[in-house]
């Protein structure tokens, strides 16, 4: 176990060291002189020459990059220019938020998903397994900012029961939380039940041809013993797994949901950002999403071989 | 049996210089009867019905849009849907359903061109990394890991950040942020198929290593890359959308799906109609890619279905 945690540990540092590579080249991106463009549509001579010193921009990429991925390494994620604080520093302040947001979507994901992949791995090839794949295809399908608009229509515009937009925050009012949290982690939460429900449909098709299954049918257990406590029991390793890859899905579908439903969070940070040209923010913001990534990915795998010993050899 | 076929498979090679594969052979059967085995699938039957009439709506948007997409008119604003304005008209009295026409021209060329661009360079790395092996493999594969390791709408929103604002930049990052997906499908593929026999016979009569991966190997990884580029233009509309949505694809007064939702949001309670068309296209032009994805994933590999 030992070797295979420090394998797995040691192969994650090449990828996040190409990570930072990539998101500091970002910056090559910008047309013409970075601190031109960086110092916004007022150009002051001031601010450029502040940039050129403080991002070596007399210096050549890698040198720039070392200079960069030292302060990274110790911390510092730069300055936003638009709100004059670390970078760091917003992100902590807007993350718990996100996390709220995708905590409850995940519950709302898992109390469709799980379920609906049951049903149809049991009901093969009947109405149910069919409706299940429609629920599915309509998941993976619908632009969530789009059903969130038509949440909106129905829920707020046409019934009144919740606000359209605005955050409360839950040490507040705990009530008003939930009503301004509820239909955006259901429109996040949707994309993902459709594919923790295809993944559930899979596993659960392949453990119910099992032997110990047929084992257990054969001993005389109950039907529903079978499915839920032999069954589903085993196919949820995987899942939960496969589940945690879903981290990227989430994130992404947050800085769309956040701009429908206007939640100061992380993805409302990144777009607010791109509009104010505030690229150390857009930087960090990639950096710290995609080492969360990496991260989750590392404690999955973990987990994986923690409850799957045949995985720690290969 | 095995000596057999590859004694052959060599004789063929020497006939006419190029040796046939079984793979080969197995390739082009599948291909024969994949559109009828496709076609026998209902809803992929229905998928495809749907991608030919936006197909046919984007080709011929100037003479079925019944308007102007981009003509404004005052007296006509946010009017509700009519016999002379089938889906309404917006905030500034241009008609819903002729940007609607106009809009699917966007989304599938951002659909189409994206993946071009990720088939473009993931194909050849993949191959590559797949074939040559060794460093070249472990760096390819390390980028690839990287940049698989940032959320796809996330990357592709820096990307188009750093880029500026176009429905070309908004292609180029979608394009990019599809690409470690091709690479890593061509390499796994890749790797399997060069341990086969046919291959093997092919490198054994003194093929070159760049014929033997574009005549031998290539051919066989189609089937799985034209499910996973079918099931990527879906996800490429709804990014391409995702970006015009929040103001980095198409710039206005041009149409664009996302960018229609974008001003509709702010237009929800008295002109609901704005939203609902523009959704209801994407909604069925993705969902359409993806039955049409999953269709071929079955027509093409037998065991899957």
């Amino acid at each position: 176990m030992s070797t295979f945690l420090i394998r797995r540990v040691a192969a994650i540092v090449p990828t996040l060291l190409f990570v930072s590579i990539l998101i500091f080249g970002l910056q090559q991106l910008l047309p013409g002189d970075p601190a031109m463009v960086l110092a916004g549509e007022e150009r002051d001579p001031a601010v450029i020459a502040h940039l050129r010193e403080t991002m070596h921009l007399d210096q050549p990429f890698p040198v720039r990059y070392l200079y960069w991925l030292r302060g990274v390494v110790h911390g510092d994620l730069g300055e936003s220019l638009r709100m004059q604080q670390p970078v760091g520093a917003l992100i902590a302040a807007k993350l718990p938020v996100t996390l709220e947001l995708a905590c409850i979507a995940i519950v709302i994901a898992l109390a469709i998903g799980i379920p609906a992949g049951v049903v149809s791995a049991v009901r093969r090839g009947t109405a149910w397994d069919y409706g299940a794949n429609v629920v599915a295809l309509w998941g993976l399908s619908t632009p969530n900012f789009w059903l969130g608009i038509m949440l909106i229509l129905l829920f707020s515009v046409t019934l009144g029961w919740l606000p359209a937009s605005g955050y409360v925050s839950p040490f507040e009012n705990w009530r008003a939380n939930l009503a301004s949290m509820i239909m955006p982690a259901f429109v996040l939460g949707n994309a993902i039940a459709a594919v923790l429900m295809r993944h559930t449909r899979s596993a659960m098709l392949q453990v119910l041809s099992s032997d110990y299954v047929r084992t257990a049918r054969a001993k005389g257990a109950r039907e529903r013993d079978v499915v839920l406590k032999h069954a589903l029991r085993n196919a949820l390793i995987p899942i939960i797994t496969l589940g945690a890859l879903e981290f990227g899905t989430l994130l992404s579908g947050a800085v769309l949901t956040e701009q429908v439903f206007t939640i100061p969070g992380f993805g409302k940070l990144i777009v607010d950002a791109v509009f104010n040209r505030d690229y150390a923010v857009v930087q960090g913001v990639v950096l710290f999403t995609a080492t969360a990534y990496i991260m989750l990915n590392l404690v999955a795998d973990i987990a994986y071989a923690v409850v799957n010993p045949r995985i720690r050899v290969q | 049996m095995r000596t057999k076929s590859l004694l052959a498979m060599t004789t063929v090679a020497l006939a006419d210089g190029t040796p046939r594969s079984p793979a080969d052979a197995r390739t082009s059967s599948l291909r024969a009867g994949v559109l009828p085995r496709l076609l026998r699938r209902p809803s992929a039957a229905v998928g495809l019905v749907i991608i030919v009439a936006f197909v046919v709506l984007a080709l011929f948007a100037p003479w079925i849009a019944p308007y102007d997409p981009i003509a404004t008119s005052f007296a006509t604003v946010r009017k509700a849907p009519s016999a002379a304005h089938w889906f309404g008209t917006d905030e500034i009295g241009r008609d819903v359903f002729a940007r609607v026409v106009f809009g699917a021209r966007a989304s599938l060329l951002a659909g189409v061109v994206s993946v071009l661009i990720s088939l473009s360079i993931g194909v050849p790395v993949g191959l590559v990394a797949g074939y040559a092996g060794g460093a070249t493999d472990m760096l390819i594969s390390r980028v690839t890991d990287a940049l698989l390791a940032c959320p796809f709408l996330i990357l592709a929103i820096a990307l188009a950040a750093f880029l500026g604002p176009s429905l070309t930049n908004a292609m180029i990052a979608i394009g990019i942020s599809a690409t470690p997906i091709f690479i890593r499908l061509t390499r796994g593929t890749t790797l399997a198929i060069k341990a086969e026999d046919f291959v093997l016979a092919a490198r054994a009569i003194g093929n070159p290593p760049w014929r033997i991966a574009i005549r031998h190997v290539l051919p066989n990884i189609v089937p799985p890359l034209l499910v996973q580029a079918t099931l990527a233009i879906a996800a490429a509309v709804i990014a391409e959308a995702s970006l015009s949505f929040l103001g980095l694809g198409q710039q206005p007064p041009q149409p664009s799906w996302g960018s229609m939702l974008n001003t509709a949001k702010n237009y929800i309670d008295n002109a609901p109609w704005m939203a609902v068309w523009p959704g209801v296209s994407i909604f069925l032009l993705v969902l359409s890619f993806n039955v049409v994805g999953d269709g071929l994933r079955d027509a093409l590999d037998p065991h899957h279905a």
